[in-house]
């Protein structure tokens, strides 16, 4: 049976085919659908753990039982997972263990552009690439295979146009493992200096089995097609240049940490130019180049920034290029949604004109016009310790216009550790929690927090203010964001306070709840102050009729929630419930 | 319009993230899928998506590689706003279709000030090719829900590709929550006999 399925579905699909029985992840585009997917399959016993360093942890834990374990994350997600990730590489595993890293070239909702093919070389990991989803289910399998016959931890590294692309996908059925079960190996396991540098000699002569391995592996494989052009690709990249160059031959990579050497000087030996098509860093390339092989590669093909089918012509063929006159079009960059719960604290930043140190989430968005409302945001948690080290170069007076702002789920993240430093450190930080109660940039995924677990039963909630309070904060406040007047006196008053406090701002995603009846604009009582402007709803704009001196704002009743904070800025008493009459 | 034996006919559908874009893609895809092509799509998750310009790809056809369409190739444009659909004109192929709900969202940088929504995007986009403008939003609201422009655009969308209506009522309840399939085939069927 075939069915479409994304990338993501497909890694899903293919660890519940494999028999994995633990897979953990913390929510991050463009991985996130992993976990949501494994969570349909009742075999698995999946978790939304509190970040990727956690999560890697746990199922390096379920290898060292003996059961096949899958961790899922974005990029940036295996920084924080690193540690773990290079011990693994020594330690070696038990039940196969796949790690999966969705990269995101062309940052569509990231950070940076990193590219984690260096981090199977750097852990001494294999790496396992797929171009679409078909061959995403099956290297997830074969990763468990690859991962239990030479023990070791297995990289499959996606990207965006995989996660996010979907094919035609072959569906197999589940074949149970028998449990191996927890056997004690402390010279594996219990990675001192004494047993690491053992281990190291045993990662080096496994390197150099798994690159035979790589030789004969039958997705490394060549594609004949005219001698007069020879293409070496790899992922997403080997689809755009199968379009681009129809007629050349190619050898397509998939697993491409360690090289197969003597496959690639065969290749080179065949056809008469050769090029490398790779999205990202030269990373083929340069190993192909150590092996004396000429090709060209990143001269020629961008290093910045996804591949499309028009970049990869381009950049190896004389195609004319046409330069479209690039027309006026106003950008549209995302914005915080109509009845967003954090556009109240953002707009109090703003007016405040206070330094925010910032986060990542969706809240970020706070950082762009009219609310201005951010200056920094570095890394998960950034927020609390960028705000700290502020203070301990500038003094106390820095933190009488200085707040931190993180999202609830990033809190859990990454946030706790930093409130701690602060506190024992006698820091004086102002600590901002947008606490919608939901992971809502992904998706909204469920967090300690909520309470609720990966597959929807309810677990133990841990409110933000208890932790807060066990951390030794003094000044915690839980308060309604969509209220200004409240919201302003509690930030007036954490501001004042001398040492660390906690606001948490408690109120749902805007696209959780039901909305509220819309509200529209009494013409007869706007006069067109802009005031309504100031907080950035997409759902308000502002015309010109012709017939009035004033310009007139207006609401789009289809975009409207009824949230009501732009009521309690006007001072016309302007902004009435669609249902309501107009002012005489 | 799609041809058996083109390696790929392309789609492309634009809108504002929150229009319900991800969701009219996968109901493509699927009856493509019914109607035995070869079939991807790409789309956009994640921060993009708040009220944000996205674009999805949907390509289907005997045997289709990249799952991203090049510019000046697609045949037809499924934009949910005037100015997106102004935005990715520049995919269209030569002779290409576009339809396009005849409603203006002006992003933030118009509603700041920093920038004015476009008066002419009708000429400009009537240069590039065979443009149909469609109410999409106010029949939607006849409808009695918003959320069922995507279908409703889709059935203007199904009567330029030679799907059989059956596939298309099958998509939609294998992707739409039972109890809004009656509304949608309802939406559907408003689309394509517009």
């Amino acid at each position: 049976m075939k069915s479409l399925l994304s990338g993501n579905e497909a890694v899903a699909r293919g660890a519940w085919e494999a028999g994995c029985k633990v897979a953990t992840a913390y929510p991050g585009t463009p991985s996130t659908e992993i976990i949501e997917n494994i969570t349909k399959y009742p075999e698995i016993n999946a978790e939304w753990s509190v970040n990727e360093k956690v999560a890697l942890e746990v199922a390096a834990g379920a290898s060292f039982a003996g059961v096949r374990a899958l961790v899922a994350m974005k990029h940036v997600g295996l920084n924080v997972a690193a540690d773990p990730f290079f011990t693994m590489g020594y330690s070696g595993v038990t039940g196969g263990m796949v790690v999966v890293s969705a990269d995101d070239p062309g940052m569509w909702s990231s950070q940076n552009e990193q590219d984690n093919r260096h981090y199977g070389r750097h852990a001494k990991v294999p790496i396992l690439e797929p171009a679409d989803s078909r061959e995403a289910k099956v290297f997830t399998k074969l990763g468990f295979e690859i991962s239990e016959k030479f023990d070791t931890p297995v990289l499959l590294r996606l990207t965006t146009r995989i996660c996010h692309s979907s094919c035609l996908v072959d569906l197999e059925r589940r074949k149970e493992r028998k449990v191996i079960g927890y056997v004690k190996d402390i010279r594996k396991r219990l990675v001192l200096p004494a047993h690491a540098r053992i281990l190291h000699t045993v990662v080096e002569e496994r390197l150099k089995k798994l690159a035979g391995y790589s030789e004969t592996w039958s997705y490394n494989k060549i594609e004949r097609g005219k001698k007069t052009l020879g293409v070496i690709t790899s992922g997403v990249s080997y689809q755009y240049a199968r379009e681009v160059f129809p007629d050349a031959s190619f050898l397509k990579l998939a697993f491409t940490y360690p090289l197969p050497e003597k496959l690639i000087k065969k290749f080179a030996r065949q056809v008469k130019r050769l090029i490398v098509v790779e999205e990202g860093d030269p990373i083929l390339e340069t190993e192909i180049k150590a092996m004396g092989v000429k090709v060209m590669g990143k001269a020629r093909i961008p290093l910045c920034g996804e591949l499309t089918p028009k970049i990869v012509r381009n950049s190896f063929t004389k195609a004319k290029k046409v330069t479209r006159k690039k027309d006026e079009i106003p950008p549209r960059p995302p914005v915080l949604c109509p009845g967003c719960p954090h556009r109240g604290v953002f707009y109090i930043v703003s007016k405040l004109k206070l330094v925010a140190t910032g986060d990542i989430g969706c809240y970020t968005l706070g950082a762009l016009p009219p609310l201005n409302a951010m200056d920094t945001c570095v890394c998960m948690g950034a927020s609390v310790t960028n705000a700290q080290g502020l203070e301990k170069a500038l003094g106390k007076d820095i933190s009488k216009k200085l707040v931190a702002v993180l999202g609830d789920s990033t809190f859990f993240h990454s946030g706790i550790t930093g409130l701690v430093n602060a506190v024992y450190n006698k820091g004086s930080l102002n600590l901002i929690i947008l606490d919608n109660f939901t992971t809502a940039m992904t998706g909204h995924q469920p967090h300690p927090g909520t309470g609720k677990l990966a597959k929807g039963e309810q677990g133990r909630r841990i409110p933000p203010e208890d932790v807060a309070r066990g951390c030794g904060v003094e000044l915690v406040r839980v308060i309604n964001p969509n209220d200004l007047e409240t919201t302003e006196a509690a930030i007036r008053e954490a501001l004042a306070y001398e040492g660390v406090t906690v606001l948490i701002f408690r109120r749902p995603c805007a696209l959780l709840v039901k909305p509220r009846p819309p509200y529209r604009i009494d013409p007869a009582a706007c006069n067109g102050c802009r005031l309504c402007l100031r907080i950035g709803c997409p759902a308000i704009s502002l015309i010109f009729p012709k017939d009035r001196e004033k310009p007139l704002a207006v609401v789009d009743e289809a975009l409207c929630v009824g949230c009501g904070l732009c009521v309690q800025l006007c001072q016309r008493d302007a902004i009435i419930l669609s249902g309501e009459a107009d002012a005489q | 319009m799609p041809n058996k034996r083109l390696d790929a006919n392309n789609i492309t559908i634009c809108g504002v993230g929150g229009q319900g874009i991800i969701l009219a893609s996968d109901v493509l895809c699927y009856a493509a899928f019914l109607e035995g092509f070869d079939v991807k799509k790409s789309e956009v998750h994640g921060m993009a998506q708040r009220g944000g310009s996205v674009i999805t790809h949907v390509r289907f056809g005997k045997k289709v590689y990249s799952p991203l369409i090049e510019e000046g190739t697609t045949d037809c444009i499924l934009a949910f706003e005037k100015l997106e659909a102004l935005r990715y004109i520049g995919y269209l192929r030569k002779g290409g279709t576009v339809i396009v709900d005849n409603r203006e969202i002006p992003p933030m940088s118009v509603l700041v000030g920093q920038a004015d929504y476009p008066t002419n995007i009708d000429q400009r986009l009537r240069k590039s090719g065979n443009i149909q403008f469609i109410d999409a939003t106010k029949m939607a609201l006849e409808l009695g829900n918003i959320r069922v422009v995507n279908i409703i655009l889709l059935g203007v969308l199904s009567k330029f590709l030679y799907f059989a209506k059956e596939s298309w009522e099958e998509s939609i309840r294998k992707n739409i929550k039972e109890k809004y399939v009656d509304l949608n085939v309802t939406a559907f069927i408003r689309g394509r006999e517009f």
